[in-house]
């Protein structure tokens, strides 16, 4: 049975399963997908998570409006959030942190940088 | 008178006689006395000699114990690094082990991109979508910022762009697939890595990395990175292997998925026009 869920927001189906694949490797998180922000949001509000994976650049509603919107929803506003994205950029990295991201990764990712991040933020 | 003198005399030397015999009486009584002074004298010494004897066996015993204990001693330092050159070797096997553990987690992790990468360019007959996919595993897996892929036309001529991120489209258009580091890619099959810089300039004729895209030897495509993200400082094994994989796979991938369309196409018109035929003859 798995003790924590994470939820994963990208648009990229191939960097999703990537990361859902990496992800896989901790036997005790169980992973839900979502495509965009609006989805997750969905998803979010049906369910429990114990740690969202988002994107930054994504159709319908990015990365960073989805950050914002979680950090004001009552159930999930203390959720760990990991940010997957390809903006290298300083002021990208300090926009997501301010606006309430745990932690920044710029692709292209390798699979220990994602688990070890999760592993540090849930406490495994 | 003479009697009495006699007497006297006879007297005298009766008391003469118990003199002497009280004192032989009393050098026999000092000679047993001595003898016994003596046989005391000889139990005390016989006593002290036992005595004597006895503490010196038990300073052998200690010797002996000595010599055992250090005999343990030696037995025990060899044992010791015996113990500590095993612990050496066990460590450095233990390092091995670590190291390997290490390169088989490095491998896994590579393996993991090469499998997703593969799947996903597979995972449709969809022109469009395998074009999505590929710039997908360039710019996400790779880490590519300026990138295009083109195919070589059979007769000659320049490169006809599938994809083009992040420079114009008309401009790759122009560039000779016969000449500079394309026409060597084409022409040699294999890829051609010049140089990496994540602040390189763009310039068409000089992409930074040139991998072939090849069906049974034949070079069908090229894919050229001109930049990469600037988080992307040097190549990773894994990026060697992912070009290995677009080498091959992605050509394959974009051929069936070509064939693919432009048969349903077709299908879909020649049904139109088997659907006009019959309805006009219907109508006639």
């Amino acid at each position: 049975m798995s003790d924590f869920s994470a939820l994963v927001v990208e648009d990229s189906p191939t960097m999703r399963q990537l990361i859902v694949f990496a992800l896989r490797r901790l036997q005790t998180l169980k992973v839900t997908e979502a495509d965009d922000g609006v989805d997750a949001l969905k998803k979010l509000q049906a369910a429990k998570f114990d740690i969202l994976i988002t994107d930054i650049n994504m159709p319908i509603m990015d990365g960073l409006k989805l950050v914002s919107l979680v950090r004001k929803d009552e159930i999930h506003k203390d959720i760990p959030i990991v940010i997957i994205t390809t903006e290298g950029a300083q002021e990208d990295r300090q926009r997501a942190l301010a606006l309430g991201a745990n932690a920044y990764i710029t692709k292209p990712i390798q699979a220990p940088q994602v688990i070890n991040t999760v592993k540090e933020l849930l406490k495994l | 008178m003479v009697h009495d003198k006699k007497g006297k005399e006879r007297d005298d030397v009766g008391e003469g006689k118990d003199d002497a015999r009280q004192e032989v009486v009393q050098i026999v009584k000092r000679g047993a006395e001595f003898t016994e002074e003596v046989l005391k004298e000889n139990e005390r010494l016989r006593y002290r000699v036992a005595q004597l004897e006895t503490a010196q066996s038990s300073v052998g015993k200690d010797d002996s114990l000595v010599a055992e204990l250090l005999a343990k001693i030696r037995r025990l330092e060899h044992e010791r690094s015996e113990i500590g050159r095993r612990f050496a070797e066990v460590e450095a096997e233990n390092q091995n082990f670590a190291n390997r553990y290490i390169e088989i987690e490095n491998e896994n992790n590579n393996l993991l991109n090469i499998y997703v990468a593969s799947y996903q360019l597979h995972s449709t007959l969809d022109f469009h979508e395998v074009l999505q996919i590929l710039i997908e595993i360039i710019l996400n897996f790779v880490g590519a910022e300026v990138f295009a892929i083109g195919l070589v036309p059979e007769g000659g001529g320049p490169l006809r762009p599938l994809i083009v991120e992040g420079m114009e489209r008309d401009e790759l258009a122009s560039l000779a697939t016969d000449s500079g580091v394309v026409g060597d890619v084409v022409a040699s099959g294999e890829p051609r890595f010049v140089e990496f810089s994540e602040s390189r300039e763009v310039k068409l004729r000089d992409p930074g990395i040139c991998v072939p895209l090849k069906i049974k030897g034949q070079v069908i495509g090229v894919v050229l990175i001109y930049r990469f993200l600037q988080q992307k400082t040097e190549l990773a094994a894994v990026d060697h292997e992912l070009f290995t994989l677009l080498a091959g796979h992605a050509a394959t991938a974009i051929f069936a998925s070509k064939l693919y369309t432009d048969s349903k196409r077709k299908l879909k018109t020649i049904q139109g026009f088997i659907d006009l035929m019959t309805s006009e003859g219907a109508a006639g």
